[in-house]
């Protein structure tokens, strides 16, 4: 009963099993691009990120160039703290850059863009962007609009 | 009085089965550390227990995978979002239907097969005899296949889950006319590493551990009569599918509640 071809199937079973864990790790899931991602962090600071979550991505003209790694709260600003780390190939980015919270499509999810500024110095390792602009929030919509058409009465 | 006396009965029957059972988990337990030197005999069982089961899987884990391309794609283009068809579907299928079917299935179709087989060896006195023989049952016969049943669930579903993601990609990219690397692009993007297909591995490894428990303690635990044997075949299904749909509950909301 015992032979050479009940071991043969049964390491065609576990190589099938193992080549099913490898694509669920490469293709399916993160982990290919959680690894390669070498690359250099920068902090923004935002007055509100609300919606934005850990590994959203950073893009640039619609290109991801990068991901966020953390956010957190800065006491003395009284500001969020996001960094984000941006891959190494793109190192020439003007240190002057704007970056934004942006939406994908009407109900997406949140991401951070940059928009280029005119500088000659690049961003490095541990650089700070201020010029930044957060994210919308229906609420704060409608009451600036309530502002609007209240004020305009008087 | 008769009925509170067949409710006393009742309730005493199932501790005893209970506490039987969880007894029977221990000598199981104990009888794996030396399977090692005989690894033959798993190698055995696992042939007998996850190649045989292969074929199945794999059939109906790409079926399971078209029909949720099909479903989604049709669904989800009603909300224009037939984009996300890629990461809805690897996250149902890594998550849930991957570990949850397979238990399922291999209660079915391995389950009964070990129920029946310890099930017809003690009728027949098979285990008496090695009893006598001074070879330990619980050695040779029950624990091999325990750590085989245990080990072939994740196996087979990390090849479902595997098998049912290439299922989708057929139908939603194949036959409807999605983009390939959107496909693969937004599943990258929303199923985690470590928060989805490692739990799903958590989850597949502990409902094999209770489909591998149960089929070979009904097996052991049968009335030793043809009637009895299949009987505890049938409780092997039922008991197996329940305690795999309960654990499923319990293990989603403790990975995904929070």
């Amino acid at each position: 009963m015992y032979s050479k071809t009940v071991e043969v199937w049964v390491g065609i079973f576990v190589a099938m099993g193992l080549a099913a864990l490898f694509m669920l790790a490469m293709q399916v899931s993160n982990l290919s691009t959680m690894g390669s991602e070498e690359g250099y962090e920068v902090s923004l600071f935002f007055d509100d990120v609300a919606g934005l979550g850990p590994r959203a991505p950073v893009r640039m003209s619609g290109v991801r160039i990068g991901r966020v790694s953390s956010i957190a709260y800065d006491q003395q600003r009284f500001q969020a703290v996001v960094k984000v780390s941006i891959d190494n190939d793109f190192r020439s980015i003007p240190e002057d850059t704007t970056a934004l919270i942006l939406t994908e499509g009407l109900l997406g999810a949140k991401y951070i863009g940059f928009e280029p500024g005119g500088a000659l110095e690049n961003l490095v390792e541990g650089s700070k962007i201020h010029s930044t602009q957060s994210s919308l929030s229906l609420e704060k919509i409608i009451g600036q609009l309530f502002v609007k058409l209240t004020g305009g009465n008087d | 009085m008769w009925l509170i006396r067949n409710m006393g009965r009742r309730a005493i029957h199932s501790f005893q089965r209970l506490g039987r059972g969880n007894l029977f988990l221990f000598h199981t337990l104990m009888g794996i550390p030396q399977l090692f030197l005989r690894y033959r005999l798993i190698v055995q069982q696992l042939f007998a227990v996850g190649v045989m089961s292969l074929t199945i899987i794999v059939v109906s884990a790409a079926f399971t995978g078209m029909v949720l391309g099909l479903q989604l794609f049709n669904t989800l283009q009603n909300f224009g979002a037939e984009q996300s068809i890629g990461s809805v579907t690897a996250l149902t299928l890594v998550r849930e239907l991957g570990p949850v079917l397979t238990a399922i299935f291999f209660a079915g179709l391995a389950g009964t097969s070990l129920t029946a087989e310890i099930g017809l060896m003690k009728a027949t006195e098979q285990l008496s005899g090695m009893e006598m023989m001074a070879v330990d049952p619980m050695r040779r016969v029950i624990a091999p296949r325990f750590l085989a049943a245990w080990v072939s669930v994740p196996i087979l579903a990390l090849i479902f889950s595997a098998v049912a993601i290439l299922g989708a990609y057929f139908v939603a990219v194949g036959l409807l006319g999605l983009d390939s690397s959107v496909y693969w692009t937004q599943m990258q993007s929303y199923v985690d590493w470590d928060e989805d297909v490692v739990n799903g591995i958590i989850k597949s490894v502990a409902f094999g551990f209770i489909a591998a428990w149960i089929a070979v303690f009904e097996g052991h635990d049968a009335i030793p009569t043809s009637e009895g044997v299949s009987r505890a075949t049938i409780r092997t299904v039922v008991h197996t599918s329940l305690s795999v749909l309960g654990l499923d509950f319990i293990l989603t909301s403790l990975m995904f509640g929070g």
